[in-house]
């Protein structure tokens, strides 16, 4: 150190910044991310915390009412009704992962106009989920859409899919799935092309085909893929909103919502006026979100400690 | 600045108060900043024609008027009534208003109520009242009621029932035909309130309907019991069309035009998509839900939409001006057009429109509505409390077996709202 000091003393009569450039600069670029950030994400963040522990309409004053949001939140039937069908979403929400490389498996070859296929698969991802959403509803319509006039072709009954408080959520994953299966399709498209041929070819040598082929050479290939694949599904079954929305509306009698839903009821819909339960339930999802990003962070780091 | 226009709205106050003619010559100036949720393209234009008669007559004045759209207006007036708010605003009356009023965002307007010519408003003087003062003035209402298929009443040999056991008796008819009696889309869930306001308000009287959604009854009472029973008899005959819950109010409509439903039981904002669908007045008929309980009054679903001033407000002197203009007999009489709103005027010394339907839904609202008049189910309760009881309705129409559960969350629901 002295004798680095030793060497700048000549020329003190350089800047304060030009001294200190090195460990500045980096900060300097980053200074506008994250001042947005902390404007944007931080500060809201916090506040939504702060909230959560008052009642307020959103005009008038709000009054302080300690953890009473919360203990309210244990016994509301339609917050647990929100919590299991979040969990619906998450759970079979991962099946557009399984699908997703299947599709590209089995686009990966080169014929002609594989192009024009591979478009076709992911035009669902390019469509605004809210078309998704009125698509499928008009599919579901009863009596008169697509999958009704199917079943009764079939010999069944008339089945009213998201008129049903049973069925509906899983109506609705099931149009979800649709585009984040395509979405998942690019990722893993992308992925084979980065799989390494001489290892496929040693695997075909020593007798590897099928599904073992699959399983120990081509999918642990995958893993970057497969990880980005993983946190997308998971962040967009936490966030699922238009489709309900659009579809059911959170009906048939609350049956669809999901916590994200919820709170928009309570807190910034037509009917609601309870900002500090609303804020209550997005302090919940918000910690259901942060189990999972911990986990993604801390696996990345892992990742980039091991090379 | 700010005692100029205290200035001029006090002179503008003494100025109407002492002659019609000399208000109407007085200067207003400055600027006039209106935001109103008459999105849709008729009530659109019927703004725009109102603003534009309005600012010939004052020429000196600067309106600057904003539409938006009626939904997203629903959430965004919370944010501009509290940062920079308007001097005039659309809204509803009753307890739709309340928060607003609680929060003391609306203007206390009871010295313009106080005026003479505020007497002709007195039917809906109720519905904007708020302990003890006025907050807002009415420029429209409209009846609700049942709209039916005139063709096939006649063609079953049906009439317009007035008591329960015509109306069960007609309605097995129509079953019989192998229709539905009505047509219902409760996607959405107001419609099912609509029901639920007509069946309490029938069985019950006006006056427990009010209470009970004012919270001081019990969900679980007998009354409340009695309602749902007569309900129940509709749902068990088969009287509604199957998976209503699927559908919007609009979506139910073709039910009824091709015939498969009988009736519909809906505001007379349903007229128009009915002709649009090529529904003739020969085919389209309209008659007052029928009594149910021998002795109650009758009572009526009338919501009105309304003008506020914010408190924030800057130009309250033009603003209370505008809102003399919008209740003056002329102006509703031209704004409640059939070719403009096509709804009812407010104001006793206009005239209806010679419409079929406006004029059977004024004669009932003026001499056959003794109960009182009602604005809607999400109207008269508070907001909170609306949406989780018109769950419920919606949940009682699938699912009638699960009342007691209903009701026992609804009641559960009024001791933590009110």
């Amino acid at each position: 150190m002295s004798d680095v000091s030793g060497r700048i003393t000549p020329r003190a009569q350089r800047g304060w910044y030009k001294r200190n450039e090195i460990a500045l600069t980096p900060w300097l670029f980053l200074l506008p991310g994250v001042l947005f950030f902390a404007v944007y994400v931080v500060f809201p963040i916090l506040q939504s915390f702060n909230i959560s522990f008052y009642k307020w309409d959103g005009l008038g004053e709000a009054e302080y009412i300690g953890l009473k949001n919360y203990t309210d939140l244990m016994g509301d039937r339609n917050f647990e009704i929100s919590l299991w069908n979040n969990l619906r979403w998450l759970i079979l929400y991962l099946l557009a992962i399984p699908a997703g490389l299947m599709i590209a498996l089995f686009l990966n070859q080169t014929v002609t106009g594989i192009r024009l296929y591979k478009s076709l698969f992911f035009f669902p991802f390019v469509i605004s989920q809210v078309v998704v959403g009125l698509v499928f509803s008009w599919f579901y319509l009863p009596d008169s859409g697509l999958l009704d006039s199917f079943l009764q072709w079939l010999g069944f009954d008339g089945l009213n899919v998201l008129g049903n408080p049973n069925y509906a959520t899983y109506g609705i994953i099931a149009a979800g799935l649709w585009p984040q299966t395509a979405y998942c399709m690019i990722l893993y498209l992308t992925g084979l092309n980065a799989v390494d041929p001489e290892q496929v070819e040693a695997a075909r040598l020593d007798g590897a085909k099928g599904w073992r082929m699959l399983w120990y050479v081509i999918i642990p290939q995958l893993k970057p893929a497969t990880f980005i694949a993983f946190v997308v599904t998971i962040i967009g079954a936490l966030r699922s909103f238009d489709l309900i929305s659009i579809m059911t509306n959170g009906g048939p009698f609350g049956s669809t919502r999901v916590l994200s839903f919820y709170m928009f009821e309570k807190a910034l819909s037509e009917y609601g006026f309870r900002m500090g339960y609303g804020a209550a339930i997005a302090v919940v999802l918000f910690l259901i979100m942060l189990l999972f990003i911990a986990y993604f962070l801390w696996s990345m780091y892992r990742e980039e400690r091991g090379r | 600045m700010k005692s100029f226009a205290s200035w001029s709205a006090t002179a503008a106050v003494t100025a109407v108060m002492a002659s019609q003619a000399f208000a109407d010559g007085h200067a207003l100036s400055g600027d006039l900043v209106i935001f109103s949720d008459m999105s849709n393209p008729a009530p659109r234009a019927v703004m725009e024609g109102m603003v534009e008669r309005f600012g010939e007559m004052h020429p000196d004045l600067n309106i600057e008027l904003t539409i938006i759209d009626r939904e997203a207006y629903k959430t965004q007036i919370r944010n501009f009534l509290t940062a920079d708010a308007p001097d005039v605003a659309n809204w509803y009356a009753a307890n739709r208003m309340r928060p607003y009023v609680e929060a003391g965002l609306f203007a206390d307007i009871s010295d313009l109520w106080a005026e003479p010519e505020f007497e002709s408003l007195a039917s809906t003087r109720g519905a904007m009242t708020i302990d003890g003062a006025q907050y807002g003035v009415p420029y429209t209402y409209y009846q609700w009621g049942v709209y039916y298929r005139e063709d096939i009443y006649n063609e079953l040999g049906l009439s317009e029932p007035t008591n329960w056991e015509e109306e069960l008796s007609n309605c097995q008819a129509i079953i019989d035909s192998g229709r539905a009696c009505y047509t219902i889309g409760t996607k959405f869930l107001w419609t099912a309130g609509g029901w639920f306001d007509y069946l309490n308000m029938r069985t019950n009287g006006y006056d427990f309907h009010a209470s009970l959604l004012a919270g001081n009854e019990s969900w679980q009472s007998d009354e409340v019991r009695a309602t749902f029973e007569n309900w129940r008899t509709l749902i068990d005959m088969g009287a509604f069309i199957d998976n209503h819950q699927s559908y919007s109010w609009q979506e139910a409509l073709p039910f009824m035009v091709e015939g498969e439903a009988a009736a519909y039981l809906m505001g007379n904002f349903a007229v128009q998509p009915l002709r649009d669908a090529g529904l003739t007045d020969d085919q389209l008929g309209f008659y007052q839900f029928p009594t149910i309980t021998e002795g109650v009054a009758l009572a009526e679903d009338a919501p009105t939409d309304t003008f506020h001033i914010p408190s924030g407000a800057k130009n309250v002197a033009a603003a209370e001006e505008f809102l003399r203009f919008v209740v003056s007999a002329e102006n509703q009489t031209i704004i409640n057009a059939g070719d403009a709103l096509g709804q009812l005027p407010i104001n006793a010394n206009s005239s209806v429109d010679d419409d079929k339907f406006l004029n059977e839904g004024f004669a009932m609202l003026s001499s056959n509505s003794p109960g009182g008049v009602a604005q809607f189910f999400d109207r008269d309760a508070p907001a909170e409390m609306a949406a989780i009881a018109m769950e419920g309705l919606q949940e009682f129409m699938v699912f009638p077996d699960n009342l007691d559960d209903i009701l026992a969350r609804l009641e559960d629901a009024r001791g933590s709202v009110y």
